[in-house]
């Protein structure tokens, strides 16, 4: 190791040079690339991210105002690091792991400055079991014992970086993150907190290919285009277009175990919501409240720009800490776009040579880097986990072009491209079907076939020809008129219409509509395609597509959606569709 | 205070100092002219050799003669409960003609961020009195809900009639509107000033004009002399505050000169990299905080350059806002005021301030009904321009009446006329009621049942 350790004696003092906004620089600072130093008087946490003869270079994690020339800098030697451990779940962090609610018990309403917190609380005392005895031989990242945390078992791990040896004493009771849990045979003693800088990836043995879809209970997304667990998906939309909502329904009603939500320079009052809601929400599969599985981390638009920029590193950092125990974890960072603008931001005020649109030339380089981050992996203790990443872009003015979106739709699997003409007349989620993609429809086809339904990869093709088929027909209706189609054509208008306000529509904001699962959705989509077959082949039998339209039965499909018991209610409006269209064509 | 006078260079806003004492980034600095007068500005860069100091003037007469002297502290501003009813410029002196503010406290006025975890969360339905809003766009307590326009649309007759307004219905508590003008004209000036006067708002509101002739660079301090006013006046006296500010353009017209003084490296079309972050420095300074009584509601005016909704001023304001009411020409054109078009506004928060208990249980679906109905309308009328109306289907041909009657019953009212919400809701049922009503599929059964104007005839009208 360096010496890093002050040197008492040393002639300079480190001491501040400038400080222009977030970026400030320091001479006589002894220092290495990403560690960790307090600048000036009120010791305000900085990283080091440019070195340059005797002038080192340091982004501040906190307000600058009133520091002057000349205030003492400190190096801590440490890279940014998170505490992982017991705690962490039910947790508000901001960019940097200070948690929030110790922040308001430290420094009021408002966020100073200057204020250290742990990420973990120190004082408490877990109950620790112990799942090896004396004698066993540990590698890297095993599971030493469990913690019940919330109704998540914390598994309590060997660290990824350390050597194999033999346990010498392993203890049960309460203790504190901090005091030794297991001693091994060489003198080693191990607590249960770790800490892990954030821009590393954690280590794992393997990484594998996805072959399960994350089910998230919105239609759109389970049906059309799936993410799987492990994967990556994008989902960028001008403003107003519905990402946050679509965030957030993902980490509500993701059948992941552990959620990290990101707001990364974002709304203020949003946050709120999903601190305010979360609580009472309740997870479909184990009854509990979905905040018991999920770590927020909110670094709202008007925090510490440099503060955003971590904030990322962060949020992932945490996501494989829970993926190394074994579990499926999926990242919602909200929104990627504010990450890349804190990233323009400090490289702006470095100087240096910007890219595309005044982002960094690296921007591309740091986007792959995080989304790499997410997959289906074998963890070093041989158990299997992943972290599925969702990111939000915010592409100015709505235009695709720009250069985060490109740079991520280059690296994840998933496009989901929100649109804001659906918005606007209220068809939500407004994702696009026709620009939409999944490249995991093949990985996942097994599953469906396996788990939904041996028909359910066909009726997925079957809607999105039709849908398909619409937007061509669309084309010529709006130059002529729908009464302008031929009688087959003016049904598939009528069908897609179907797929459309009663499959793809959902309404985040009904108790029932939020959350439709994988049976449900086949359900629907099996009764509209129903319709679509009758329809044709009373079409064929000479009935008028008005007549077809006005049949009841359709009008009552739509209401599936708002009943929790759905399935007498679907089998009375598949029989009256049966009914009325045998009516209809014995009369043509 | 020792007085320094050493100025290197002088560029459009900005004085280069050299030789100082360690100087703190962000320190309130007076520069000294010959005649006596002094300047105000703030540092933005700071090393041991060079000092660059922003003026909130203009640098008229400001030479190498010239004296500078720092303060040691950052801007603050004196505030106080007898500010209202008063009329401040742009940089936070009166010229109203009564005297200086007596400050019951000081207070810096960038402003610390609320932290996420301490902020209460928005539920109290305003009433506006505007169906476009009330109705679609619900505005809530603590919200922040930007007014988009265009050159020459009556933007601010819509503000003035919500600051005239609104009130959250059955609440008596205080309130207090800060209205921040910045860089518009006098004669506008004047109009909010006689529209104030007229209803006797002006005792109830503390206001701030950077007139179009005033420094461009004093914009940068006038909304957050502002919201730190309206700070006050919300958590440490306990009023729910709605903070007006016009015109957000011009402000960000001044961020875009500063940063070209500073040679900074120019993003989208010329503004600065960081204009994100800063306007969410301002927008971000709303809401209300758990335990405290008052609130910030922020209502930014901006006028889109050309009409263009992604011109960079309001696509970022539009996504730090909870939403947008977008003011509309052709609207305007055929005579319909307030001219807002629904498709693209938004209120985020909408559905925290309505419902069963706060407005009326169908409110969300009838609003949902609307905006499909209204979009599917306006884009048959397209087509009827190709194929003439007798082309249509009779389904598309009521959804074409309806976005008529839309516009002319729902959009449209007078400047004076508070509708309640109910009000607003029952022509809303009124309007859904031209269509079938196997094509209300937004709402349910239950709900048409109660309300439909033609479903619920058993029933006795009150």
């Amino acid at each position: 190791m360096e010496v890093k350790e002050k040197k008492p004696n040393e002639a300079k003092q480190a001491v501040l040079k400038r400080i222009a906004g977030p970026v400030v620089t320091a001479v006589n600072l002894d220092a290495h690339m990403y560690d960790v130093v307090r600048v000036g008087k009120e010791a305000l946490m900085g990283e080091v991210i440019n070195i340059q003869g005797d002038n080192t270079i340091i982004q501040v994690y906190e307000d600058t105002s009133g520091i002057r020339p000349g205030e003492p800098v400190t190096n801590t030697g440490l890279s940014l690091a998170v505490e992982l451990g017991p705690g962490l779940l039910t947790s508000i962090y901001d960019g940097i792991q200070r948690p929030l609610s110790v922040l308001v018990d430290k420094m009021g309403n408002f966020i100073e400055r200057g204020v250290s917190a742990p990420g973990l609380s120190h004082e408490k005392k877990w109950g620790f079991k112990p799942l090896v005895k004396a004698g066993d031989k540990v590698e890297a990242g095993a599971i030493l014992g469990e913690v019940q945390e919330t109704n998540i078992v914390h598994k309590v791990m060997l660290p990824p970086n350390a050597k194999a040896g033999v346990v010498k004493t392993i203890k049960t009771g309460d203790f504190t993150v901090d005091e030794t849990i297991c001693i091994l045979e060489d003198g080693r003693e191990y607590p249960m907190i770790q800490r892990w800088p954030v821009r590393v990836p954690r280590p794992v043995s393997e990484k594998k290919n996805p072959t399960i879809p994350l089910i998230t209970g919105q239609r759109i997304l389970d049906g059309l285009f799936p993410i799987a667990k492990g994967g990556t998906a994008a989902i960028p939309g001008p403003f107003g277009s519905g990402k946050t909502v679509t965030q957030q329904q993902l980490a509500k009603w993701s059948d992941a175990e552990i959620v990290v939500y990101i707001g990364c320079g974002e709304r203020g009052n949003e946050m709120t919501e999903v601190l305010t809601e979360f609580p009472h929400l309740e997870d479909p599969k184990s009854g509990k409240p979905l905040m018991e599985r999920t770590v927020l981390i909110a670094n709202t638009s008007n925090m510490p720009v440099a503060a955003r920029e971590a904030s990322v590193y962060t949020g992932i950092t945490i996501a494989e800490y829970f993926r190394d125990m074994g579990y499926d974890v999926s990242l919602m960072a909200d929104s990627t776009s504010r990450w890349a603008e804190a990233m323009r931001e400090i490289s702006s005020r470095l100087e240096e040579m910007p890219g595309e649109e005044g982002y960094p030339a690296y921007l591309a380089a740091r986007l792959s880097e995080f989304y790499e981050r997410a997959g289906l992996v074998e963890t070093l203790n041989g158990a299997s986990g992943s972290v599925s990443v969702i990111g939000a872009v915010s592409p100015p003015g709505g235009d695709f072009s720009e250069p985060v979106t490109q740079n991520t739709l280059r690296i994840v699997k998933v496009f989901w491209a929100l649109d804001a003409k659906l918005s606007q007349r209220r068809h939500f989620p407004a994702i696009n079907w026709l620009n939409s993609y999944s490249l995991y429809l093949e990985a996942l086809h097994d599953y469906y076939d396996k788990e939904v339904s041996p028909d359910w990869n066909k009726i997925r093709s079957w809607a999105m020809e039709v849908l398909q088929k619409e937007a061509e027909l669309q084309e010529i209706v709006q130059l002529v008129g729908s009464d302008a189609l031929p009688e087959a054509e003016q049904v598939t208008i009528e069908v897609a219409r179907m797929i459309r306000e009663i499959f793809l529509q959902q309404n985040a904001y009904d108790s029932v509509d939020t959350f439709c699962d994988m049976k449900k959705q086949y359900d629907m989509m099996k009764a509209i395609k129903l319709f679509a077959e009758l329809a044709y082949a009373a079409q064929v039998a000479g009935v008028s597509p008005t007549q077809i339209n006005a049949v009841k039965s359709k009008g009552e499909l739509p209401q599936i959606k708002f009943i929790k018991d759905y399935k007498p209610e679907l089998a009375k409006i598949e029989k009256q569709m049966d009914a009325e269209f045998n009516t209809l064509r014995s009369a043509a | 205070m020792k007085e320094y006078r050493t100025i290197s260079k002088i560029a459009g806003p900005l004085v280069f100092v050299e030789k100082t004492e360690p100087i703190a980034y962000g320190e309130l600095v007076n520069i000294v002219l010959a005649d006596g007068t002094t300047k105000r500005g703030q540092v933005l860069d700071t090393s041991d050799e060079l000092v660059v100091v922003q003026i909130f003037e203009t640098t008229t007469g400001i030479g190498k003669d010239s004296g500078v002297r720092f303060t040691g502290e950052t801007i603050k501003m004196p505030v106080g409960r007898e500010m209202l009813g008063r009329i401040l410029s742009g940089g936070g002196k009166p010229i109203d003609g009564g005297p200086e503010i007596v400050p019951e406290k000081r207070l810096d006025i960038t402003g610390a961020a609320i932290n996420p975890y301490a902020r209460g969360m928005p539920a109290d339905f305003i009433q506006t009195g505007i169906s476009t809003i009330d109705g679609t766009n619900t505005l809530v307590r603590g919200q922040k809900l930007p007014i988009f326009s265009g050159a020459g649309l009556p933007h601010n007759n819509v503000a003035l009639q919500i600051a005239r307004q609104a009130k959250v219905p059955g609440s008596t508590e205080g309130f207090a509107v800060v209205f921040a003008a910045m860089g518009i004209t006098k004669e506008e000036a004047n109009y909010f000033m006689a529209d104030f006067e007229r209803t006797g708002a002006l005792e109830h509101a503390v206001v701030f004009l950077n007139l179009a002739d005033d420094p461009a660079v004093e914009r940068i301090i006038t909304p957050r002399l502002a919201l730190t006013t309206a700070e006050y006046l919300a958590f440490e006296l306990g009023m729910h505050v709605l903070v007006i500010l016009t015109d957000m353009t011009n402000y960000c017209e001044a961020l875009r000169q500063i940063g070209a003084a500073r040679e900074e490296v120019p993003g989208r079309r010329g503004y600065p990299g960081y204009m994100y972050t800063d306007l969410a420095s301002l927008y971000e300074r709303a809401g209300m905080i758990k335990g405290l009584k008052g609130s910030v509601t922020q209502i930014p005016i901006l006028t889109m350059p050309g009409d263009d909704i992604t011109h960079p001023i309001p696509d970022l304001t539009g996504y730090i806002t909870e939403g947008q009411i977008v003011v509309n020409r052709d609207l305007h054109r055929k005579g319909i005021y307030p001219p807002i078009n629904v498709l693209p506004s938004l209120s985020r928060l909408m559905n925290l301030g309505i419902g069963p208990g706060k407005t009326r249980d169908d409110h969300k679906k009838v609003s949902d009904q609307m905006y499909a109905g209204y979009a599917e309308g306006n884009d048959l009328r397209g087509l009827v321009a190709i194929v003439g109306k007798d082309a249509l289907s009779e389904r598309d041909r009521l959804l074409l009446e309806f976005a008529e009657h839309f516009e002319n019953k729902f959009v449209r009212q007078g400047y004076d006329e508070d509708r309640t919400i109910a009000d607003t809701l029952n022509i809303g049922w009124d309007l859904l009621s031209t269509l079938p009503v196997e094509q209300l599929t937004r709402i349910d059964r239950d709900l048409i049942n109660k309300y439909h104007p033609k479903l619920k005839s058993g029933v006795k009208k009150e």
